[in-house]
């Protein structure tokens, strides 16, 4: 580790009421810290930036072991997994039923609130903001402790709930009622789905101490003379996704405790009268009496709507901070200065805007009142216009470069390119009388893994290998990160573009066996090849772990400013020591000025004064 | 010179070396407003949410239920009427707490802070009191809808009033032993944003779920 | 490397075009429609399908384009520019023109498959008689035909699970219902999806023109055997039809069930 770091992680002590404009306070924390202030109970934004990176990584592998077992299902249903004889010993290593529905469940649960939304706001959040901002650190480095700390008891109840009885939830990440309301519903349903309650709820804490933590940041703690308008626009990704996070995320929490209320209090929130589960006499079927025993008279599409109101926002928290880490990396790399900057910033506003306006459209075929429907369709058509305008502004940012293909490079144009692809399929969605036949299909699942996976994730793996010697002051290998980029990117592509068609066949999603159906049994091959290229995706990743973490140790050293960028946190020594910055920053321009004819160099640091 | 080289920049120990000694620069852009008041404003933003989702929720099912109680059959609004009047008046004593911490007068501060926490603690009691003759009667949270959102509401109500006693007495205590100074009155300012925020929300909840 | 990388943007247009043209021909496409509305959907598909498909091609190779121009090696600088007024003006003004277009060409349809305001009248069928009752349930689905008294909930019900028998080419009408979770009401070859949910009974109107055997599936996720919630949607003639619903009330009553019970 390198000398700046051994005196990290301490705090700045910032309360509120102090540090009022301009103030320069010396610090006088030269003291070495043990271990676990240091590394464990750090407020330093750097350290509690790679705590998430590492959780998030480890629970990315964790999510990408379950989709591969939900693909082996979907190539070969119930043939026993090889060598896993020893984990599901009453199948030979086959995967039930129950464990199926689990596996997919957990799977889009761990992805989007372990995985994405840790790794986005948490690790690239926490780690940039302070210095692409030019300050020391956050406005409440101990409220951004608390906001890791919120996620250990997620943790804890997450990993819970595979080891309770029954199994984990196993009502979709969606956790629609009565499904997961009650209890004799689903083998999940049982207290698995109250771990998965819990769990959320930490996250949603986590993550609103978090949010709370960066709007103040940015709003306050800029260096002297960065405007808003000259932020660089991973800042504004990430700004927009803090305050859609304020304003969306209490409400799923608000859904969840009640969720929780109706399964532990009995409540009635989201359970209809009338209802008879796991209690089939012939005789009373029909028009049966009150089976289920708790307070009834709610109603289950109350959820989809609170679930929807959040988690609809929740996919442009996925992906408008990856569109700001596209912007800055095909920017530094193609040498030009960001094309159209105010139309970024307004499309990215816009899409948060109308995010709050589209829930319904997962609730075309829900029963939800078709008038309804069509106001969601027009708005929901209408928020694909701000991504295209951003589309639009890459490729104009890419015109006319001096492009240098190195690995971040490449996927922040891999970004583009599947971005592209997951923002036009969603057309198909919107569109009302289409979305009847391809609801719950394989093209939402293509969807959602183009803009999620291809997409952000892809920019995640962008931002890894830019911000890379940022944070541990090496450069990651070129020559594997090449290779990592080559499989990720056809293996990706393999496995997700053909779910479009499959989807147009009308494959439903979250079936164990497809082939059990008639219409079905023609698309076994093309599922087989799907899962092959899966499997490949998955196994290409181990270049990308060898390579993070040998560079991390034994990569080649590089300076402050490896890739000739003008944003401030390029000014900080890498990696930047306690404080981040040993001198007084003064910002005269925006961050995208490459190429300026004004001087010899190709950039112009956002502090060099002319 | 050949800018499109694909060469990065070597690394240079006379350049690239943290500096020795720096200091740590903080600086204030934005709104001039204080960075704890304006964080604060952003947390009452997401309580303001996640009311609406209550109330939402409320609305919609009591919107969506063939029939509904009527509210004064069941709960003892005359009671809670006076409830509501006593927590209005521990929002004038907050304003009277926070204009003291502001003069920086100590004595006066403990007083209206003591007076807000015991009102606040009253009501916390009045409710525990009126749920205990409600469970006592086996009117509990499975019974039906009309009591599921009755507890959903007033219960979350509750806990933010009881969060906001345990403040305000936190701050009550660090008055008593250390003093509060002029220049820290924000303390008790960001608890007075909470308190009234809390006050707000139970003049609306009190309306919906008692009166109307 | 460059020619390499650009292949590998390139391939995503190419091989992405490719695969939809040969979608039908390796059985990837639509399976057969045999429902009155069900080719206005195939066709709105196609109406978005060509629209983005147009737009993914061009976006695709502009970008294919742009990283292999500029990603040479020559001297000089990139070109400065912070962007452009007008372009900017152009690419909001026309995709915002196609998207409203998109939606305003979807809302016939729509409004004539949900809105109950369109469904059919004066026929056999109608929203306050309709055919039957379906009852989802976790696995399977029941059908509850009204009886000789043409009312549901009535002692001549008949109910039948698994199979749900309807006429050909006449306007069909029945009630959606789930005992227990929600459950979707899904036929591919009606292009027919509707959620049954616990509590509320929906109406669902479909006219099939053309007689067969398909499955119904169920397209909601309802537990554990959510894979197996099978049912088959019969289609046949008007002669065979009052010759099944004869059938099945002998069998019914056979079974011990005695009218009035």
């Amino acid at each position: 580790m390198s000398q700046a770091t051994t005196h990290a992680a301490n705090s700045p002590h910032l309360e509120p009421g102090e540090g009022e404009a301009g103030t320069v306070r010396a610090h006088h924390d030269h003291h070495e810290l043990g271990f676990l202030r240091k590394w464990i109970f750090s407020v330093d934004h750097k350290v509690i930036g790679m705590q998430f990176l590492f959780s998030g990584l480890v629970f990315l592998a964790l999510g990408g072991l379950m989709a591969m077992a939900i693909r082996y299902q979907l190539a070969w249903p119930w043939r026993p997994m090889p060598g896993l004889a020893w984990m599901f010993p009453a199948t030979g290593g086959a995967i039930s039923p129950e464990f199926y529905t689990m596996l997919f469940t957990m799977h889009g649960t761990i992805m989007i609130f372990f995985v994405m939304i840790p790794l986005l706001t948490g690790a690239f959040g926490n780690f940039l903001i302070p210095l692409m901002i030019g300050a020391p650190d956050m406005a409440f480095p101990k409220l951004n402790m608390f906001g890791y700390w919120a996620m250990v008891p997620a943790f804890f109840f997450i990993l819970l709930g595979f080891f309770v009885e029954g199994g984990h939830a196993a009502g979709g990440w969606t956790s629609y009622p009565p499904l997961s309301t009650i209890e004799s519903a689903a083998p999940g349903s049982l207290t698995g789905q109250t771990c998965w309650l819990l769990g959320l709820t930490w996250v949603g804490v986590s993550s609103m101490m978090g949010a709370v933590n960066y709007v103040t940041t940015i709003v306050k703690m800029r260096a002297p003379g960065l405007t808003m308008m000259r932020l660089p626009l991973t800042i504004w990704g990430l700004l927009i996704t803090s305050l859609l996070q304020l304003f969306a995320l209490p409400v799923l929490t608000a859904a969840g405790i009640l969720q929780l209320l109706d399964r532990t209090l009995n409540t009635g929130f989201f359970t209809p009268t009338n209802l008879q589960v796991n209690n089939i006499t012939p005789d009373s079927f029909l028009y049966g009496a009150d089976a289920v025993g708790a307070a009834a008279g709610g109603q289950p599409l109350l959820w989809q709507h609170l679930f929807w109101f959040y988690s609809h926002p929740a996919v442009y928290i996925l992906v408008l901070p990856a569109m700001g880490f596209t912007s800055d990396i095909l920017a530094v790399h193609a040498r030009k200065p960001i094309f159209g900057y105010k139309p970024m910033v307004y499309s990215m506003s816009a899409i948060a805007g109308l995010g709050f306006i589209v829930w319904g459209h997962h609730m075309f075929t829900s029963g939800m009142n078709p008038a309804l429907g069509m106001t969601f369709m027009v708005s929901t058509v209408m928020i694909a216009l701000p991504s295209a305008i951003k589309v639009f502004n890459w490729l104009g940012t890419l015109w006319g470069g001096r492009i240098h293909l190195r690995t971040p490079m490449l996927f922040a144009c891999a970004f583009v390119s599947m971005f592209i692809i997951g923002g036009l399929s969603g057309i198909w969605m919107a569109a009302t009388p289409v979305d009847i036949y391809i609801h719950d299909t394989y093209i939402v699942v293509a969807h959602f893994h183009y803009v999620v996976f291809a997409g952000s994730l892809f920019a995640i793996f962008a931002a890894a290998y830019h911000w890379f010697p940022k944070m541990f002051g090496r450069v990651m290998n070129e020559t594997v990160g090449k290779v990592h980029f080559v499989g990720s990117f056809i293996f990706t592509n393999m496995t997700f573009y053909m779910m479009h068609q499959v989807g147009v066949a009308g494959l439903m999603r979250r079936t164990a066996d497809p082939y059990a159906y008639d219409v079905y049994q023609h698309l076994q091959p093309i599922n087989e090849f799907i899962t092959i290229s899966a499997f490949c995706m998955f196994a290409w990743q181990i270049f990308f772990v060898v390579n993070f973490f040998h560079s991390m140790f034994w990569g080649k050293r590089v300076g402050r400013n490896p890739w000739n960028a003008a944003s401030l946190e390029w000014d900080a020594p890498s990696p930047p020591g306690h404080g981040n910055f040993d001198r007084q920053l003064e910002v005269y321009r925006g961050a995208y000025e490459f190429s300026s004819p004004d001087v010899a160099e190709d950039f112009i640091p956002q502090t060099r004064k002319l | 010179m050949n800018i499109s080289s694909a060469a990065l920049p070597a690394h240079d120990p006379a350049v690239d070396a943290p500096k020795p000694h720096h200091a740590i620069y903080d600086y204030d852009s934005g709104p001039p407003v204080n960075r704890g008041k304006f964080a604060i404003w952003l947390f009452l933003a997401t309580e303001v949410m996640f009311f609406t989702g209550l109330i939402g929720t409320y609305i919609v099912l009591r919107m969506g239920a063939a029939t509904w109680p009527d509210p004064a059959d069941r709960l003892a609004v005359d009671i809670t009427a006076l409830n509501t009047f006593f927590l209005i008046v521990s929002s004038a004593t907050m304003v009277k707490a926070v204009e003291r911490a502001m003069l920086g007068d100590n004595p006066g501060l403990i007083k209206w802070l003591a007076l807000t926490v015991l009102i606040g603690a009253t009501f916390v009691g009045i409710q525990a009191y009126e749920y205990a003759v409600l469970i006592k009667d086996g009117n509990l949270p499975d019974v039906d809808i009309f009591w599921s959102t009755f507890y959903a509401m007033t219960g979350f109500h509750g806990i933010h009033v009881a969060v906001g006693v345990i403040w305000n007495l936190c701050i009550l205590i660090a008055a008593i032993f250390r003093k509060i100074p002029q220049e820290k009155y924000m303390k008790v300012e960001l608890a007075g944003l909470y308190w009234h925020f809390v006050d707000l929300v139970w003049v609306l909840l009190f309306t919906i779920v008692y009166l109307m | 490397m460059r020619y390499f990388f650009t292949l590998m943007l390139l391939l995503v247009p190419i091989l992405g075009v490719w695969t939809f043209v040969e979608a039908d021909r390796w059985q990837l496409w639509f399976p057969q429609n045999v429902s009155s509305f069900g080719g206005e959907i195939d066709g709105l598909f196609n109406l978005i399908l060509y629209m983005v498909g147009f737009t993914f091609i061009v976006t695709e190779l502009a970008l294919a384009w742009f990283v292999f121009k500029f990603s040479a090696n020559r001297p000089g600088k990139a070109v400065f520019t912070h962007g452009s007024h007008k372009l900017e003006m152009i690419w909001t003004a026309i995709p915002a023109v196609a998207l409203l277009f998109i939606a305003f060409s979807q809302m016939e349809t729509w409004a004539k498959v949900k809105f109950e305001s369109n469904f059919p009248k004066g026929g056999k069928y109608t929203k306050e008689r309709p055919i039957a009752e379906l009852w989802a349930s976790q696995f399977d689905w029941r059908v509850c035909y009204p009886g000789d008294d043409g009312a549901i909930g009535t002692a001549d019900d008949l109910e039948r699970s698994y199979e749900f028998v309807v006429p050909v080419n006449t306007d069909i009408v029945f009630h959606l219902r789930s005992r227990d979770v929600i459950h979707s009401f899904f036929v591919p070859e009606f292009r027919l999806k509707q959620d049954a949910l616990p509590g509320h009974t929906i109406p669902v109107w479909f006219r099939a023109e053309k007689e067969g055997i398909y499955d119904l599936v169920c397209a909601e996720l309802c537990g554990w055997g959510h894979y197996k919630m099978s049912g088959r949607m019969t289609v046949v003639s008007q002669a065979e039809f009052d010759k099944r619903m004869a059938d099945i009330k002998a069998e019914w009553f056979s079974n011990g069930k005695e009218q009035g019970q």
